[in-house]
């Protein structure tokens, strides 16, 4: 295998992999606010891939500009969401936990099937757009121009994030993830920061739709496998934790492309879910973990 | 300033309080003293909106029954709980500037700071450590700081001097009592009844969820019978 090769493989699976670090790092958000695993987080994805293809169909757009729109749409989504779903299934008296993960996996069978019924089942793709189908050579590693701006993009977008924990709200989201009661002690609506969290959660996932619709195949159950993967990513990186997010997704990655590499194409989740057993065997708690 | 009228609580499905009646007036320090689960805890539970009651609780003579706890505790009742319920991943600071956080907007939410490290020097030394890091004392402190962070008309402290030691729960109580002399009226459940009374204006006595006594705090400390009787001292 030569350096070029080598250089082609570990890239590709970095810019996979910032993808997949977003995508987790929105389903962590929520999951430590609440300890509710959105198991609709794949069909959120498939939302803005196909909120990100019609927009730029029917306006012509580019869809790079079209990101903060399906970002701030995403955002609505998660809100609404959370009003009008999760925070009933929080309030039940019996088996609150399973009646969260029956709503949030019914959701997601809805979502797939409105899709189907509403776009139909064709693979859409964005055929032309400022970057799409362009690529950069560099000393014989190609460089697609679609999944650089996305790795970019993911990147920006865990820097927002970063920011945003900064913020008065960012310690509030995560005063509310410590006690969730004795914060209500303070005055603080929980209910609100919930449902700020859920928008936030579901607006990551949004950037990275957004971004995967520019070189992805967007179908209403593309978001299944990337939902797997985020599961896989979050368990990995330790639940709750930003940066644990992000490594953990560019490892996953890599470990997928190496083995797509090296083995066949096929086995590449065979890859990540045996380096995620080896994890769960040495470190249970992920390998960022604090719980 | 405060009225129970006929408060009744349940506590994990269980009765826990029993048409309960109390009244605290401005400025008061009121000392709520009983056993181990007679029902103190749930009282201030109650009032603050944390568990599920029946009856009337007015304060300032609007019907607070059955507001959600965040908006009891903007209309000016702080309740800093039993175990002090911090955010032990924050730092002090965040944890204090957290108690303004409802009043974002309003100009000198933060002004309250330099009350907290008026009470607790302390607290000042420690801005940038995590809560965790904290003594025990010293989170209680800031338990507190965070209290008075939300600008509390009523502030109700639930047994502040727990696990602490007797050097500390002297400062614990007389922080109380200059807090009352900041303005504040103060509902305060303890189980040391000789420091409580020592400062509380008036006290009622807690036994299986219903009030069996109440009277002026000074009458209930020299009252022996009443303190064998009841108390156990």
């Amino acid at each position: 295998m030569s350096l070029a090769a080598v250089v082609q493989m570990l890239l590709s699976g970095l810019l996979m992999g910032l993808i997949y670090a977003l995508v987790a790092a929105g389903l962590s958000l929520i999951f430590g606010l609440m300890d509710v695993v959105n198991f609709a987080h794949g069909e959120l994805l498939m939302l803005a891939m196909y909120a990100t293809f019609f927009l730029w169909r029917g306006t012509g757009i580019e869809p790079l500009l079209l990101v903060p729109v399906v970002a701030i749409l995403l955002f609505g989504v998660g809100m609404v969401i959370y009003r009008t779903l999760i925070a009933r299934a929080l309030g039940v008296r019996a088996n609150r936990g399973m009646v969260q993960i029956f709503i949030t996996f019914g959701l997601a069978i809805f979502l797939q099937g409105a899709a189907q019924f509403a776009f139909g089942g064709d693979f859409r793709s964005i055929g032309h757009s400022l970057l799409a189908n362009r690529t950069v050579a560099f000393a014989g590693v190609y460089l697609p121009l679609p999944q650089a701006a996305a790795g970019v993009v993911c990147l920006l977008a865990f820097a927002a994030l970063l920011l945003i924990a900064r913020t008065e709200f960012g310690r509030a989201l995560e005063a509310t993830r410590e006690d969730r009661e004795a914060v209500a002690l303070l005055g603080i609506d929980r209910d609100r920061i919930f449902a700020l969290g859920w928008g936030l959660g579901a607006a990551s996932v949004g950037v990275a739709g957004a971004m995967l619709a520019g070189f992805y195949y967007t179908s209403p159950d593309v978001g299944a496998n990337f939902a797997l993967i985020a599961y896989v990513t979050v368990a990995l990186g330790g639940f709750g934790s930003l940066a644990g997010a992000l490594l953990a997704g560019v490892l996953i990655g890599e470990v997928e492309a190496v083995t797509a590499q090296l083995f066949d194409p096929s086995l590449k989740q065979v890859g990540v879910l045996g380096v995620y057993l080896l994890v769960l065997l040495v470190r249970p708690r992920g390998l960022f973990g604090t719980l | 300033m405060l009225q129970l009228e006929g408060v009744s609580a349940a506590y994990g499905g269980m009765a826990a309080l029993h048409a309960m009646s109390l009244q605290v007036a401005k400025g008061e320090i009121i000392a709520v003293l009983g056993a181990n689960g007679a029902g103190k805890s749930t009282l201030l539970k109650a009032i603050a909106g944390q568990v599920e009651r029946r009856g009337a609780i007015r304060f300032d003579g609007a019907d607070i029954t059955r507001l959600p706890a965040h908006r009891i505790a903007r209309l000016g009742i702080n309740l800093v709980p039993e175990g002090r319920r911090l955010f032990p991943r924050l730092s002090v600071e965040a944890n204090l500037r957290l108690g303004a956080y409802a009043r974002r907007g309003e100009a000198g939410r933060f002004a309250p700071l330099d009350q907290v490290f008026a009470l607790f020097p302390r607290l000042r030394e420690r801005l940038a450590q995590r809560a965790e890091t904290l003594s025990g004392g010293e989170q209680q402190m800031l338990a507190i700081g965070r209290g008075l962070m939300t600008q509390p008309r009523l502030l109700m402290l639930d047994e502040p001097s727990q696990g602490l030691m007797p050097k500390l729960v002297d400062d614990i109580f007389d922080a109380i009592r200059r807090i009352r002399d900041l303005g504040m009226t103060v509902l305060l459940v303890e189980q040391r009844l000789v420091e409580a009374l020592a400062i509380a204006d008036r006290a009622y006595v807690v036994q299986t969820g219903r009030i069996v006594l109440a009277g002026a705090a000074s009458d209930i400390a020299a009252d022996g019978a009443v303190r064998r009787a009841y108390l156990g001292m």
